[in-house]
C-alpha cells in the first residue's frame, strides 16, 4: 500500500494501460506485480534441449550431406553437359555424350503403366475394406496390406523374372495384334515389320509395369483406404436415408470426401514406382532409345541405370550417375511433396494437430 | 432409469393428476404398444435371387471363355482366359441382375462385383507371389547344409547338398545391427525433439526428414558408394552397407515415431507436469513408456524395410561367398544381395538356391511383422492385462509407502503434542478409507519400531491403478526404451 504513494511499478502501468480490465478487475492500482511466464530450464531439462538439437541437427546434417554431396558431384557432369543432359539419348559419358532423355522416358513408362494398373486395384480394395466389408474381416484385410508393403523388392524381381514373364506374353502378343492400332501397342522393328515372336515381348516396359504395380499397390491402398474411413458418417446415412444404393452412397459421399487420398496416395505410389530397382533391374533389357512401344523389348530407368553401371564407372562417369541420381530424387521429392501435402489438406482440421 | 424416460406428461398426469403441461420438458421413448413392428430386415444377406446370379454369370463366363479358348479362336495363356472369363462374368451378371432390378441396383451390384474382384485379384497375387517363392525354395530348404554352410566350397555346378547361405544370414545380421544401433538413438530422440522440444528448428527438421523419405534407395547406395568407398576406405565393406541402409531407415523411423508420439495423449503429459515433474522425467516416465509399443513396431517395421533393401547393399556391401564376420575389412553379402547374385546364374541348382534364399528373406520380414503386429497392436496407453496389474501392483505399493509416510509424521506429530491433531485431509467420498486409516493408526503408535509390518489399509482409487507411479515399478522402468 504504501509503495504506490512512491513509485509505479512496470506491471501497474502496463496494467492501466490494457484495454481489458479482465486481469485485475478494475483495481489496477492494488497489483503487486505479476509473476513472470518465462520459465528457467532445469539443468536435465537444459540437458535435454541440447541433446535434442544435437540430434535433430545429425539427421539434418546427414540429410543435407547426402543432398548436397549429390548436387556437388552432379555439378561437374552438368556442367560437362549442360542443357543437351535433358535431350540427349544415349549415355556414354567416357565420350561425353550423355543425357537422360531416353532414360527418363523409360522410367516414366515403367511408372505410368504400373499406374494404369495399380490405381484401380488401390481403389477398389481401399473402397472394399472401407465400404463392404464386415469390420472384422476389415482389420484383418488393413493387416495383410500393410503385411504386403514390407515385401523386399527382390522378390517381386523374381516372381517377375521367373513366372510373370512367360504367363505374359500371349497377352501382350494378343495386344500387339488386336491393338496394333493404337500406336503405342504395336511391336515393329525398325523398318516398320510387325513383330510376332515371343523374343519381341521380354523385357518390356508393360511386364516391368506390372511387377511395379503389385509393390505399390499397398501403400496406394493404406493412404486411400483411411481417406474414404474419414468420410462423416452423417453424411453417409443422409445418402441412404434419401434411398441411395451403396454405390450411391460411394460415389456420392465416400470418393468426394477421400479425393485428396485417392490423389495422394497415387502419388506416393508413383513416387516409389519411379525410384523402384531391383525388380525393375531384374527384368527390363536395358536400351537408351526412346521407345514409345511399351508392350516391345528395351526400356530403362535411372535407378536400373545407376545399379547397371555405378562399377564400370570413372570418376566422371559416377559423377554423370549422381546427375541422373539427383534428377530422379528431385522429381520424386517433389511428388512427394506435393502428394503429402494434398493428403494433409484433405483431412478435416480436426484431425491433425 | 427407464420410467424416467417415458413421456413425463403421462406420470404426471396419472399419479398425480397435476397439470402435464407444468411437466419439464425432456426426452421420452415415444410408446411402442400397437405399433405394427415387421420382420427385421436383414441387411448383409443376399437372397437365393443373388446367389443364382452371381454363381451362373461366374460359371458362364468361365464356360464362354474356355470355349473362346479351346475352340473358336487361336488365344492362349491362363492370363488372357482370366481376362476373358472376367469380362463375359461382369457381362452377363450384369444381364442377369437387369432382369429382376433397376438401373440403380444393377449399376450397385456391378460396381460391388468389381470392388471384390480387384480385393481378391490384390491379394491372390500378392499372396500368390510369397507362395511362388517358398515352392520354388522348397527345393533348396530342406538341405541342411543350405542353412550351417557357405558357398565357398560350393560352385554353380554342384548339388544342392552343398553350400549354403550361413554367410549372407550372418551378414545380414550384422550389417542390420550396426544399422540400428545407428538408426534406433538418433530415430527416436530426433522424433522425442520433434515433438517434445518443438521450435522452427524442429519444423525444419521434419520437413528434411520426410523430404528424405522420398530419396530412391539406389541414390542413398549412389551416395554412399561415391562419398565413403570412392574416397575414404577404398573398399566395399559391411560398414558402408549398414550406413546405406541407416540412410534409407533414419527418415522412416522418425517419421513413424513422430506419428506415434504424437499420439500420446497430451492430458498425461499434462498430469506429470502438474506434479512438478521436469520434461526429462516427464519424457522419461511417462511419454516413452506410453508410447512403447508404437515406438517398438515403428522400428520393427523399419527393420523389415532394411533387411529386404537390395540395391543400396547392391553397390556398397560387395559379394562374396565366404563368411566375413568383420564389418570394416571385405565384402559381406547379405540375403536380398545374395538372392539377386544366385539368380543371375542361368544354372538351376544357383536358381534354387535364389529361390530358396528369397524364402528365408520373406519368413523373416513375416516374422518381424508379426513380431510387431502383436507387440503394437494396441494403441499408446493401452495395456495388456500383465501390465495392468503390474501397474495396479506398483499402484498399491505407493499407496502404502504414502500411509506409511503419513502414519510417520502422525507419529512425530504426536510426539512433540500431546493432543491428537493430525487428521489426514481426504475427500468426502474416501470417508470410509480415512476412518479405517484412524482406526489403524494408534497401532501404529504402539508398535513404533516396525511401521513397515502394519500398513495401514490404503484408499483404492481406481483411478491410480491405471496411471502407475513409475519410479516405483523398476521393471518398467528398465523397459522403457
Amino acid at each position: 500500500m504504501k509503495r504506490d504513494d512512491d513509485f509505479v511499478t512496470i506491471e501497474e502501468v502496463l496494467l492501466a494501460d490494457a484495454r481489458t480490465d479482465v486481469l485485475v478487475a478494475g483495481t489496477p492500482s492494488k497489483a503487486s506485480g505479476r509473476r513472470s511466464l518465462a520459465t528457467a530450464l532445469s539443468g536435465p531439462d537444459q540437458a535435454l534441449r541440447i541433446v535434442g538439437y544435437s540430434a535433430g541437427a545429425t539427421t539434418v546434417g546427414i540429410m543435407l550431406l547426402v543432398g548436397l554431396f549429390l548436387a556437388v558431384r552432379a555439378g561437374d557432369a552438368l556442367r560437362v553437359a549442360g542443357p543437351s543432359f535433358l535431350v540427349e539419348q544415349a549415355w556414354s559419358p567416357e565420350t561425353q555424350k550423355f543425357g537422360m532423355a531416353a532414360i527418363l522416358f523409360g522410367t516414366f513408362s515403367i511408372a505410368l503403366v504400373a499406374m494404369v494398373i495399380s490405381v484401380p486395384l488401390a481403389l477398389g480394395t481401399a473402397l472394399l475394406i472401407s465400404e463392404i466389408v464386415p469390420p472384422k474381416v476389415r482389420q484383418f484385410l488393413v493387416t495383410m496390406v500393410d503385411l504386403m508393403a514390407a515385401v523386399p523388392s527382390v522378390v517381386f524381381g523374381l516372381w517377375g523374372a521367373f513366372f510373370l514373364q512367360a504367363a505374359i506374353i500371349p497377352v501382350s502378343q494378343w495386344i500387339s495384334t488386336y491393338l496394333a492400332f493404337i500406336p503405342i501397342f504395336r511391336v515393329d522393328d525398325a523398318s516398320g515389320t510387325t513383330l510376332t515372336e515371343p523374343a519381341a515381348f521380354t523385357g518390356s516396359a508393360f511386364i516391368a509395369g506390372i511387377v511395379v504395380a503389385f509393390m505399390v499397390v499397398p501403400t496406394q491402398t493404406s493412404v486411400m483406404r483411411e481417406a474414404f474411413s474419414q468420410a462423416p458418417p452423417g453424411e453417409r446415412e443422409g445418402a441412404f436415408a434419401l434411398g441411395s444404393t451403396r454405390w450411391g452412397m460411394i460415389k456420392a459421399v465416400v470418393l468426394p470426401f477421400g479425393r485428396g487420398g485417392m490423389i495422394g496416395g497415387t502419388m506416393l505410389g508413383l513416387g516409389r514406382a519411379l525410384g523402384e530397382t531391383i525388380a525393375v533391374y531384374m527384368i527390363i533389357s536395358p536400351v537408351f532409345t526412346i521407345n514409345w512401344e511399351v508392350l516391345k523389348t528395351g526400356t530403362n530407368s535411372v535407378s536400373a541405370l545407376i545399379a547397371l553401371r555405378y562399377g564400370e564407372s570413372s570418376e566422371f562417369g559416377l559423377s554423370a550417375l549422381m546427375a541422373a541420381g539427383l534428377v530422379l530424387f528431385l522429381i520424386t521429392l517433389v511428388i512427394n511433396f506435393t502428394a503429402s501435402s494434398i493428403v494433409a489438406r484433405s483431412r478435416s482440421g480436426a484431425e491433425t494437430s | 432409469m427407464s420410467d424416467l424416460l417415458t413421456r413425463p406428461s403421462d406420470v404426471a398426469a396419472d399419479d398425480e393428476g397435476r397439470d402435464p403441461v407444468v411437466a419439464p420438458a425432456r426426452t421420452f421413448i415415444p410408446d411402442a404398444t400397437g405399433v405394427e413392428i415387421g420382420e427385421r430386415r436383414r441387411i448383409r444377406q443376399s437372397t437365393i435371387d443373388d446367389k443364382f446370379n452371381l454363381l451362373g454369370s461366374l460359371l458362364a463366363g468361365g464356360a464362354i471363355a474356355s470355349l473362346l479358348f479351346g475352340w473358336f479362336t487361336p488365344m492362349t495363356g491362363a492370363i488372357g482366359w482370366g481376362v476373358v472369363a472376367f469380362l463375359a462374368f461382369i457381362g452377363l451378371y450384369a444381364l442377369l441382375v437387369s432382369l429382376r432390378a433397376d438401373r440403380q441396383q444393377v449399376r450397385d451390384r456391378v460396381m460391388t462385383t468389381l470392388l471384390y474382384s480387384a480385393g481378391i485379384t490384390l491379394f491372390a497375387v500378392l499372396v500368390f507371389i510369397a507362395v511362388y517363392t517358398l515352392a520354388r525354395g522348397s527345393e533348396a530348404l530342406p538341405h541342411l547344409n543350405f542353412f550351417t554352410q557357405t558357398m565357398e566350397l560350393a560352385g554353380p555346378l554342384d548339388p544342392l547338398s552343398m553350400g549354403g547361405i550361413i554367410h549372407a544370414i550372418v551378414g545380414t545380421l550384422i550389417q542390420i545391427s550396426i544399422a540400428l544401433a545407428i538408426t534406433v538413438p538418433l530415430g527416436v530422440t530426433t522424433a522425442v525433439f520433434l515433438n517434445e522440444v518443438g521450435g522452427p528448428f524442429a519444423r525444419f527438421v521434419r520437413t528434411i526428414a520426410d523430404a528424405m523419405t522420398a530419396l530412391p534407395s539406389i541414390v542413398a547406395g549412389l551416395f554412399v558408394y561415391a562419398a565413403i568407398i570412392t574416397l575414404i576406405t577404398h573398399q566395399r565393406s559391411g560398414f558402408a552397407a549398414s550406413l546405406a541402409i541407416t540412410v534409407m531407415m533414419l527418415p522412416i523411423v522418425i517419421r513413424a515415431s513422430d506419428v506415434v508420439l504424437r499420439l500420446v495423449a497430451g492430458n498425461l503429459r499434462e498430469a506429470s507436469y502438474a506434479l512438478g515433474a521436469s520434461r526429462v522425467r516427464t519424457i522419461w516416465h511417462v511419454v516413452l513408456p506410453t508410447a512403447k509399443s508404437g515406438l517398438v513396431t515403428a522400428v520393427i517395421l523399419g527393420t523389415a524395410r532394411g533387411i529386404g533393401e537390395t540395391s543400396p547393399v547392391l553397390l556398397t556391401s560387395g559379394v562374396t561367398a565366404v563368411m566375413n564376420t568383420n564389418p570394416f575389412e571385405g565384402p559381406m553379402i547379405s540375403l536380398p544381395l545374395q538372392v539377386f547374385d544366385f539368380v543371375r546364374s542361368p544354372e538351376p541348382n544357383m536358381i534354387a538356391r535364389g529361390f530358396g534364399t528369397a524364402a528365408v528373406l520373406i519368413v523373416l520380414v513375416l516374422a518381424l511383422f508379426f513380431v510387431a503386429r502383436i507387440i503394437g497392436g494396441r494403441g499408446p496407453g493401452v495395456l495388456t492385462d500383465r501390465q495392468r496389474r503390474a501397474a495396479a501392483a506398483a499402484s498399491v505399493r505407493d499407496t502404502q509407502r504414502m500411509a506409511h509416510q503419513m502414519a510417520d509424521r502422525e507419529i512425530e506429530q504426536r510426539a512433540s503434542s500431546p493432543v491428537y491433531t493430525f487428521v489426514p485431509e481426504m475427500a468426502d467420498d474416501t470417508e470410509d478409507a480415512a476412518t479405517h486409516e484412524r482406526a489403524h493408526a494408534p497401532r501404529t503408535f504402539v508398535n513404533p519400531n516396525f511401521p513397515a509390518a502394519t500398513p495401514a489399509a490404503a484408499p483404492q482409487n481406481p483411478e491410480l491403478d491405471s496411471e502407475p507411479n513409475p519410479e516405483q515399478n523398476p521393471e518398467q522402468k528398465e523397459s522403457s526404451l
